[in-house]
């Protein structure tokens, strides 16, 4: 099976998508002639033509809301927002619009948008090229919320984004697109031979809302998303603990089924993820284990998080989760 | 009731199918494209605009009598830098070799810094080459007491109102000497004693937060300019019409600043906009807009002045197009020959800021080549001197910074309850 890093699964599944469905285009900054500044869609200007894959002028208020009326009209548009740390100037066409179109007319108008963003830190990119802003999405209806974590699952998640008829806000983990980041910015991996790096030349499709155990285990549960899954990896091999880690992959719709099934075994649960921790995702995870699993539970839940600061240059290794951070929840959850 | 989900289908498979009686599919989206892309000779036209073309009307005059300026080109200095025409700020000598230091020192910075990038010793760099006088002109016609709401490529700024080299250093390693403490990228400087407000990343997010300002000035009654810089390709945010409209209705002592370097990153201008002239813009919102020629020293400075005593005078704001064009990469993380000619700047008709003014220089008889190139060099000395004065604070790899709580601070005023657990949490990991 070919060896692909993220940005060539993400490539691959713009290619078939494209290939596939005449009303699938590709609009953003920087996305036309160049390829993209991370180079998801280099090539597909050149096979598809310039009105499939185009620049747009740096406004991305302008972006979504364009793409919406495209959407109206009978496209089915994958926007690219060049880092999620850009996207509030389309944060009004996203949660108004866009999330309301459907609900407010009855069922009778939508826009099909995969609006594909690079989120979350590790790249020295301060405040502004680090955020991980997917809570403000997960608090709106209407929306699906989606961050994958590996190569195989972008693809697959990507084409069930973009055939989904719902509009579906599509995170992409920048510090993961060319290898597992484990929570050592100096030994990246590439995701050849890496669990995921596998990806099928062909179309496939990687359900959304449902969410992937990547390691099974009885101790304690883990559940993260996003880059936090291979640091939390690295963190239970450290912890030497045989904890259970599950990969949301979607974050809307969620797929408690298997988190609860997981807490209700092990009795013992950490939530992980890299964006602030005062309603972060994670403070809805918590509730919905609290909801299902109370009578399960041996511990307290606990969350690791980034802490509640925008995020910092130089002290962005202080700021982010890591191991050590991960470690001292799972040794503290075990000790309750 | 229809079913939606078939509605949509049909909807898409007619756009796929017909737009026409024939059946026939004709794809007609326009998409722009760049005039020329690598491996294509770059196509330039020389500038058609000479100093005396445009008059120079008095600041408080209407703003429609500014209409060729808006699509022309306002000049001083000639192709052969000989400074002629209405618009020549008749500035003395010792002005223009203040500017010219600066323009020196800024381009020895960058290329000091972006020497520092690729050797691992700063996470990132922004340059401004071939637009240094843009904000050094600028930044000398206003004055002192102007507020400043830079974009991050107008770094001559932070000389003209009082930093150092090694504030600059500092900043750019986010060492413990950096006044921003470590929490910015590299040039996304902040300098309050000099009255130059806090870089953002988003871009153009300053534009209207600079009208704002210059509405407070007026608020308080104080003689205050405000002036705003932002690119040609940010020109397209929603940001940069919420300024313009704003600036002319409460018609504040406001300079805003279209800095044109053709380029956005791949982005070319023409892409940014469809239309011929930034300046231009302002037209519809009823106030004067001017193309400068952005890498004429004289003219940057006759143009700033004219629209600051414009705003001084109670005459409303002003927007300056500066003409002019991105000498390097957009960042360290881009590679502009994957997507313009290599070798597009050497057929850049507006020439290069420095040269051009050091060749005015040698004409007044106040500079020589020998000047200049002693100029250069010790420049370049004073540079080795600050860099290697700026890492006794910290380097980027060993520190050392501010320490880890440090990250709680100035997030609020004060250190809120939630934030003070968070930092013992974060010390408890400390070991």
């Amino acid at each position: 099976m070919p060896k692909m890093n993220m940005i060539q699964a993400i490539n691959s599944a713009l290619d078939i998508m494209l290939e596939r469905d005449p009303t699938v285009c590709i609009f953003g900054e920087d996305v036309g002639y160049f390829g993209g500044v991370f180079r998801a869609t280099v090539g597909l200007q050149e096979r598809y033509g310039k009105h499939r894959v185009f620049d747009s002028p740096l406004a991305e208020g302008g972006i979504i809301s364009t793409a919406i009326g495209m959407g109206i009209n009978g496209l089915r548009p994958v926007p690219e927002i060049q880092f999620s740390d850009y996207i509030y100037p389309g944060f009004d066409q996203i949660t108004n619009e866009l999330a309301k179109l459907r609900y407010r007319s009855g069922g009778e108008w939508s826009a099909p948008l995969t609006i594909r963003t690079p989120c979350g830190g590790g790249i020295r990119g301060a405040l502004y090229h680090s955020q991980s802003p997917e809570a403000y999405f997960t608090h709106t209806a209407g929306l699906n919320v989606v961050m994958p974590s590996n190569p195989h699952d972008v693809k697959g998640l990507l084409i069930s984004s973009i055939e989904s008829n719902d509009p579906v806000l599509f995170f992409e983990p920048k510090r993961l697109y060319r290898g597992p980041f484990n929570g050592d910015p100096h030994k990246v991996p590439t995701w050849t031979n890496q669990p995921g790096g596998d990806v099928p030349e062909e179309y496939y499709k990687t359900p959304l809302g449902k969410a992937a155990i990547i390691r099974e285990g009885a101790d304690c549960t883990v559940i993260t998303w996003g880059a936090m899954v291979h640091v939390s990896r690295k963190a239970i091999e450290q912890s030497g603990l045989n904890a259970e880690l599950i990969d949301l992959r979607t974050l809307v719709p969620l797929d408690i089924e298997t988190v609860a099934a997981s807490v209700k075994k092990t009795g013992r649960c950490v939530i992980v993820h890299e964006a602030p921790r005062t309603t972060g995702f994670g403070a809805e995870v918590l509730s919905l284990v609290q909801e299902h699993c109370f009578w399960h539970l041996e511990a307290p839940i606990i969350r690791v998080t980034g802490w509640d600061t925008p995020f910092p240059h130089t002290l962005e290794w202080q700021y982010m989760p890591g191991r050590k951070r991960i470690v001292r929840a799972l040794k503290k959850v075990m000790q309750e | 009731m229809a079913d939606s989900q078939a509605e949509l289908h049909k909807a898409r498979e007619s756009a796929s199918q017909s737009n026409g009686q024939d059946g026939k599919t004709e794809p007609c989206l326009r998409v722009p494209e760049a005039p020329h892309r690598p491996g294509e000779e770059p196509r330039f036209s020389r500038f058609s605009q000479q100093p005396g073309d445009l008059h120079r009307p008095d600041p408080l005059v209407d703003y429609t009598e500014l209409r060729p300026h808006a699509n022309g080109l306002v000049r001083v200095l000639d192709d052969e830098a000989h400074a002629s025409g209405p618009w020549n700020p008749e500035i003395d000598a010792e002005t223009l070799l203040e500017g010219l230091k600066i323009m020196v020192r800024i381009r020895h910075f960058d290329s000091r810094m972006l020497t520092m990038q690729r050797q691992g010793r700063l996470s990132f760099y922004l340059e401004s080459k071939m637009e240094e006088a843009v904000a050094t002109a600028a930044g000398l016609a206003l004055h002192p007491d102007d507020l400043l709401f830079p974009s991050y490529r107008q770094h001559a700024l932070m000389l003209i109102r009082g930093a150092t080299l090694l504030d600059m250093a500092c900043q750019c390693i986010g060492n413990t000497r950096d006044n921003a403490k470590g929490r910015q990228m590299p040039v996304h400087y902040s300098w309050r004693q000099g009255k130059i407000v806090s870089i953002s990343s988003p871009v153009g997010t300053q534009f209207p937060q600079a009208v704002g300002a210059a509405m407070a000035a007026d608020y308080f009654g104080r003689p205050q300019v405000v002036a705003s810089w932002l690119g040609d390709g940010t020109a397209a945010q929603g940001d940069f019409h919420y300024a313009i409209n704003f600036a002319s209705v409460y018609r504040p002592p406001i300079i805003l600043n279209v800095v044109n370097n053709q380029w956005a990153i791949s982005t070319h201008r023409n892409i940014a906009t469809g239309g011929r002239s930034f300046a231009a813009r302002a037209d519809a919102y009823g106030f004067p807009g001017l193309r400068v020629d952005g890498n004429d020293f004289l003219a940057v400075y006759a143009a700033t002045a004219w629209a600051a005593e414009r705003a001084r005078r109670h005459g409303g704001p002003t927007l300056l197009e500066m003409y002019t064009y991105r000498g390097g990469a957009h960042s360290t993380n881009d590679d502009p020959s994957r997507y313009r000619p290599a070798d597009e700047g050497r057929f850049w008709p507006g020439g290069d800021p420095v040269e051009r003014l050091k060749q005015h220089l040698i004409h007044l008889g106040a500079w020589t080549e020998e000047q200049h190139e002693s100029l250069n060099q010790d420049t370049a000395r004073t540079i080795t001197e600050v860099v290697k004065e700026a890492e006794t604070y910290g380097t980027m790899n060993e520190g050392p910074y501010d320490p880890p709580e440090t990250i709680f601070d100035d997030v609020y005023e004060e250190l809120p309850p939630h934030l003070k657990r968070q930092r013992d949490e974060l010390l408890g990991e400390q070991d």
